[in-house]
C-alpha cells in the first residue's frame, strides 16, 4: 500500500520520496553527506521504493543503470567478437562455409564456425540480447520519468535551509539592502534568460528544463530504431533480390510481382586513363587499372493491365536511365542499384561447314548459346540440324555427355550435316578445342568461325519499408541527445534570513557555465559568489588541510 | 609551383606551429598553483599567446586542406593519409572550441603534441593524389567523413583532458597499477613516435626488399617490404637481398599486405620500447611522472568537466556521421543501409562504449578518475578503428 509522505511544508509525497518535491527537504537524510545527491531531484522511483513481490524485482533490475550498462557492454563485446573473421555473408561466395573458416584460420577458425559466430548477429541469443537492451531502455526510462516529471512539476519558489546548505554550489551574503539586491539579482537573472519567480521575498530562477527529457526523447528514438530493424522480417516490409540481366534481353524486375520490367541495353566499364596527368602516380602505383565507372544503360517498362500468366504483356515505357554505383534507379517504392557485372560472356557461336576433301566452306551458321534453333538452311541442299546441345558440358558418371548448368560455360555441340552427297547426314561432335567424328568418318566437318561475347549487368532489387521507420527512430535520438546534452538545466535559488541572503546553484552539467552565469550576477547584484565545495574539497585535500 | 607542393608546405607549417603551442602551452602551466590568491588561472596571457599560435597553424592547415582539394579534384579525405591528416586537424578544431569556451591552458599541454603525432603518423602512408573508385563518387564522402572525423576528434579530446587529469592525480609516489598503466599509455605514444622515426629512416635510405607470396586475393603477387623483414609473408619466398624474415607472419591476417604491415607494426613496439626508455633514463623517473610536475597548475574537477563535456559535444556527431549519414550512404552505394561491415561494426563499437561511458557518469563514484580512464579507453577504439581495422580485417572499408 502506498502511503504518502507529508512534508513540514505541507506538500504531499508519494512514498519514497527522498527529498520534498515543493521544497526540497531531506526526508531522508542522513546526516553525514556535505552535498546532496540531486539526481533524479530525489523523487520516489517505484524501483527504489517497491521490492517484495517478483514483478517488482523483474521491474527493478531492468530499471537498473548497471544492469543497462552491463547488457550495452555485453552487446559491445559480441558485435566486436563478430569481425574477428569475416561473417559468412563475407567469405568468397565459392567457398564452401563448412571447410573455409578451418582452411583459413586454422582451429581457431573451426571453433569460430562451431560456436555460431559466422552468423553471429543473425543468431537468436544475439538477437535475444538486443531485446533485453531494448526492455532496459523503456523500464529504466519510466522508471525515471514520471517521479522526475511529477517533481520538477511541483518545485516551489521557497526552498528548505538544509537543502539550500547542501548545494555544491552555496553562498551567503551578509546585505545592507537586500531588498535593492534581490530586486537587482532578479534582472540580472532575467537578462541570462532565466524564467524568475517570487514568493515571500525569495527568488528562484531556472533555464533549460526540457533538456532534462533528453534522456527519455533519445530512448524512445532508440526503440523505435529496434523496432524497425526487426520489422525486416515482416513479410511485405522488406524485398531483396537480384536480378542477371544480358546486354539486349528484356525481363520482368524480380519482386514487382510483374509489374516492371527492364531492358538491359548496354554495360559500360570504364577505368581512369592512365596518362591522366593529375593521377598517373597513383595509377602507376596501383599496377593496373583503378575502375572509373559501372553503368548499365536500360530502359524500365511497366505492364499494362493485370499480366495474364502465359501471355505476352504489353510493355509501356516509363524511362531510359543510366544505373550507376552510387545512383540507383528510383520508382515506386523500389531502388534498383547497379551491384554486380560480368564482361565477355559467351552469346553466339558461328561455325562453318567445310567439304574436308577439298576444303571448300558451304555456307555459316550461327547459333545462340541461350537459345538455339534446331535447323538451320544454307541452301543448295546443305543444311545443319544441332542434335544436341550441352551449355555447361562435361562427362556424367556413365561417360555421357551431359550438362552442369543452363549457363554456356564450356558449350558443346552434337550437329547432323545434311549434304546432297550424304542426304543422309553425318555427325560431328563439337566442343571447345575437341572436335569428334563418334559414327565414323566424315566428309564435312563444323569449324568454328567466330565468337560473340557480350557483358552481364548483376542489378539487386529493393524495396524497404523499414528503412523510413529506422530513419524516424535515427532522428528522434539526435533530437533526443541534442536536446540533452547541448542544453543543461540550471537553477539558482535565492533566500532570505533576515538581512542575510543565501544563494544556492545547481545544474545537471556544465557547472562551468553556471558559474559563469554566477559571476555575473554576482557582479551586477553585488553579492557574494557561492564556493564550489567540490574544488574546495580537493584544494583543500591536496593541502592536507580539514576538508 | 603545383597545389600539391603547395599543400605540402602548408602541412609542414601546421606541423611546426602545433608543435611550437605545444611547447607554449606547457611553459604558461608549468609550475603554477592551482589558483593563485585572486582565483585566476596562472599562466594566462602565455596561454593566449599559444592559441594564437594555434590559430595560425589551424589556418594553414587548412590551407592544406583546400589546396589539396583543388589538386584532387575531390575532398581530400579518401585514403589513410588524407583522412588522419583531416582527423588531425578537426582535434585541433575542437580544441580552439573549447579554449574558447573555457579559455583553459591545461587542455592543450597534451591535445597538440598528440596532435602532432597524428599528423607525423598520417605522412608515413603514400600521399599521391588518387582517384576515386565508383562507390566513393558521392557527396556523402564529403558529408560522412568529414562529420565522423569531428565527431572522432572532439571525443579524443575527451581523452586528452582526461589523461591531463589523470597525469595531475595519480600518485606519483609508489609504483601501482595505475602508474603502471598510465606509463603503458606513454609508451602507446612513443610506439607512434617510434613508428614515424623508422618508416621515415628506411623510406631515406630507400630500403626495400622482395618476397613472392599468396596474396589476399589468392592470386601470386610480390610483396615489397619498406623495412627489414623481422615478420616475412605466410609461406612467403624472398626473392631479393635484405635482412630476415625471422619468423613469417600468422596465415589469418588478410588485409591488404598484411605481412608487411605486421613486420611495421613489431618494429614500431620495439623501436617503442627503446625511445621509451632512452626518455626514461634522461627523466631518471617515470614519464608521467615528470609530467605530474609541469601539470600541478591544473585544476582537476575542470579537466573532469571538459573531459565528460567533450563526450556529450562529440557523442552526437559522432553518432550523426559515423552512424546516420553512414547509413543513408550505404544504403546508396552498398544497396543497404546496415550491413555488419567490419568498420561499420566498429563505429557502433565506439558508439555503444560512449552510450556507456555516459551511463557511468550517472552512477556514483565514477566522475573524475575512473570516467578519465574510460575517455582514454575510448580513444582507444578510435584509432583501433582507424588504424587496425583498415590495415588488418579485410572489409569494404580497406582503400588505403
Amino acid at each position: 500500500m502506498s502511503q504518502d509522505i507529508v512534508c513540514d511544508c505541507g506538500h504531499k509525497n508519494p512514498e519514497g520520496t527522498i527529498l520534498c518535491e515543493a521544497c526540497g527537504k531531506p526526508l531522508k537524510d542522513d546526516e553525514t553527506k556535505p552535498i546532496l545527491n540531486m539526481r533524479y531531484e530525489g523523487s520516489a522511483r517505484r524501483s527504489q521504493t517497491y521490492k517484495k513481490t517478483p514483478i517488482d524485482k523483474i521491474w527493478n533490475f531492468f530499471s537498473s543503470v548497471k544492469v543497462g550498462i552491463t547488457l550495452i557492454i555485453l552487446v559491445l563485446i559480441a558485435v566486436a567478437i563478430g569481425t574477428i573473421f569475416p561473417q559468412d555473408v563475407y567469405i568468397p561466395a565459392n567457398a564452401d562455409p563448412e571447410t573455409f573458416y578451418k582452411d583459413q584460420y586454422g582451429i581457431l577458425g573451426e571453433w569460430y564456425k562451431a560456436l555460431g559466430f559466422d552468423h553471429l548477429y543473425n543468431s537468436w541469443w544475439f538477437v535475444i540480447l538486443l531485446g533485453l537492451l531494448g526492455l532496459s531502455i523503456i523500464v529504466a526510462s519510466i522508471d525515471r520519468f514520471v517521479p522526475l516529471h511529477r517533481a520538477l512539476k511541483n518545485q516551489k519558489v521557497t526552498r528548505h535551509d538544509r537543502f539550500m546548505k547542501k548545494q555544491r554550489l552555496f553562498g551567503v551574503t551578509l546585505s545592507n539592502s537586500p531588498e535593492k539586491q534581490l530586486e537587482m539579482a532578479a534582472k540580472a537573472l532575467k537578462e541570462k534568460r532565466y524564467r524568475v519567480k517570487e514568493e515571500d521575498g525569495n527568488l528562484f530562477a531556472e533555464k533549460g528544463r526540457f533538456s532534462r527529457w533528453g534522456p527519455y526523447v533519445n530512448h524512445i528514438g532508440l526503440i523505435i530504431v529496434l523496432i524497425g530493424g526487426m520489422l525486416r522480417f515482416f513479410p511485405g516490409m522488406y524485398t531483396n533480390e537480384v536480378l542477371w540481366l544480358h546486354e539486349g534481353e528484356t525481363a520482368s524486375v524480380p519482386g514487382t510481382h510483374d509489374q516492371y520490367y527492364l531492358t538491359n541495353h548496354q554495360f559500360i566499364f570504364q577505368t581512369y586513363d592512365p596518362d591522366d596527368k593529375k593521377y598517373k602516380e597513383a595509377l602507376k602505383d596501383a599496377g593496373g587499372a583503378i575502375a572509373k565507372n559501372y553503368q548499365s544503360n536500360v530502359t524500365l517498362y511497366k505492364a499494362e493491365g493485370h499480366p495474364i500468366l502465359g501471355e505476352e504483356p504489353k510493355l509501356k515505357k516509363v524511362k531510359n536511365a543510366g544505373v550507376r554505383v552510387n545512383h540507383p534507379l528510383k520508382f515506386d517504392h523500389y531502388q534498383l542499384f547497379q551491384s554486380d557485372y560480368r564482361l565477355g560472356e559467351l552469346y553466339k557461336m558461328n561455325f562453318k561447314l567445310i567439304d574436308k576433301r577439298n576444303n571448300q566452306p558451304h555456307g555459316e551458321i550461327s547459333v545462340n548459346l541461350f537459345n538455339p534453333k534446331r535447323l538451320y538452311h544454307l541452301g543448295k541442299g546443305f543444311r545443319i540440324k544441332l542434335l544436341d546441345y550441352f551449355p555447361d558440358f562435361y562427362f556424367n558418371k556413365k561417360g555421357e555427355p551431359a550438362s552442369k548448368s543452363d549457363n554456356p560455360n564450356n558449350p558443346a555441340f552434337i550437329f547432323k550435316m545434311y549434304s546432297p552427297d550424304h542426304p543422309k547426314g553425318e555427325t560431328n561432335f563439337i566442343a571447345i578445342k575437341k572436335n569428334l567424328e563418334p559414327l565414323g568418318k566424315n566428309d564435312y566437318k563444323m569449324v568454328l568461325s567466330g565468337l560473340k561475347t557480350r557483358n552481364v549487368s548483376g542489378f539487386v532489387v529493393k524495396r524497404d519499408f523499414t528503412i523510413w521507420i529506422v530513419f524516424a527512430g535515427a532522428i528522434i535520438f539526435l533530437i533526443g541527445v541534442a536536446q540533452g546534452m547541448y542544453w543543461n538545466h540550471r537553477r539558482i535559488w535565492l533566500k532570505r534570513k533576515g538581512d542575510d541572503i543565501w544563494m544556492s546553484a545547481l545544474t545537471n552539467k556544465n557547472w562551468y557555465g553556471l558559474k559563469k552565469d554566477l559571476h555575473y550576477l554576482t557582479g551586477e547584484s553585488g553579492l557574494s559568489e557561492p564556493v564550489d565545495r567540490l574544488e574546495e574539497k580537493i584544494y583543500r585535500q591536496e593541502r592536507g588541510m580539514k576538508a | 609551383m603545383s597545389m600539391v607542393k603547395i599543400s605540402s608546405i602548408c602541412l609542414l607549417a601546421a606541423f611546426i606551429l602545433y608543435t611550437l603551442a605545444t611547447i607554449i602551452f606547457t611553459v604558461a602551466v608549468t609550475g603554477k598553483k592551482f589558483r593563485n590568491k585572486s582565483g585566476e588561472n596562472a599562466g594566462k596571457w602565455i596561454g593566449r599567446f599559444g592559441f594564437i599560435v594555434t590559430i595560425i597553424g589551424f589556418i594553414a592547415q587548412m590551407g592544406y586542406f583546400f589546396a589539396r582539394w583543388s589538386a584532387e579534384g575531390h575532398v581530400p579525405v579518401s585514403n589513410l593519409f588524407e583522412y588522419t591528416t583531416f582527423f588531425s586537424m578537426m582535434m585541433v578544431f575542437a580544441f580552439m572550441i573549447i579554449y574558447i569556451i573555457y579559455r583553459n591552458n591545461g587542455v592543450g599541454v597534451l591535445t597538440l603534441p598528440i596532435a602532432v603525432v597524428i599528423i607525423a603518423y598520417a605522412s608515413v602512408f603514400p600521399h599521391e593524389v588518387e582517384p576515386l573508385i565508383p562507390a566513393l563518387q558521392s557527396n556523402w564522402l564529403k558529408v560522412h567523413v568529414t562529420t565522423v572525423a569531428l565527431g572522432e576528434g572532439i571525443l579524443s579530446l575527451s581523452a586528452a583532458t582526461g589523461l591531463v587529469y589523470l597525469l595531475r592525480v595519480v600518485d606519483q609516489s609508489k609504483p601501482s597499477k595505475k602508474t603502471f598503466w598510465l606509463e603503458f599509455v606513454m609508451y602507446s605514444i612513443t610506439v607512434m613516435i617510434a613508428f614515424v622515426i623508422i618508416s621515415f629512416s628506411f623510406q631515406a635510405a630507400h630500403y626495400n626488399e622482395k618476397f613472392k607470396w599468396i596474396n589476399e586475393k589468392g592470386n601470386e603477387a610480390v610483396l615489397v617490404y619498406h623495412m627489414p623483414a623481422i615478420a616475412g609473408p605466410y609461406e612467403g619466398e624472398k626473392i631479393s637481398g635484405g635482412f630476415g624474415p625471422l619468423f613469417p607472419s600468422p596465415s589469418w591476417m588478410n588485409g591488404v599486405e598484411a605481412p608487411r604491415k605486421f613486420n611495421t607494426v613489431i618494429w614500431s613496439l620495439l623501436g617503442g620500447v627503446v625511445l621509451y626508455w632512452i626518455i626514461r633514463l634522461i627523466l631518471r623517473q617515470r614519464i608521467s611522472a615528470a609530467l605530474q610536475k609541469i601539470l600541478k597548475g591544473v585544476n582537476p574537477p575542470l579537466m573532469d568537466e571538459i573531459s565528460y563535456r567533450s563526450v556529450a559535444i562529440g557523442f552526437p556527431i559522432f553518432t550523426l556521421g559515423g552512424l546516420v549519414f553512414a547509413a543513408i550512404w550505404a544504403q546508396q552505394a552498398w544497396t543497404r543501409f546496415w550491413g555488419w561491415d567490419p568498420k561499420e561494426v566498429w563505429a557502433l563499437i565506439t558508439f555503444l562504449f560512449y552510450a556507456a561511458y555516459l551511463h557511468f557518469r550517472l552512477s556514483r563514484g565514477w566522475h573524475g578518475e575512473k570516467s578519465a580512464w574510460l575517455s582514454v579507453i575510448g580513444f582507444v577504439i578510435i584509432m583501433f578503428n582507424l588504424v587496425f581495422v583498415n590495415l588488418v580485417i579485410a572489409g569494404l572499408h580497406s582503400y588505403a
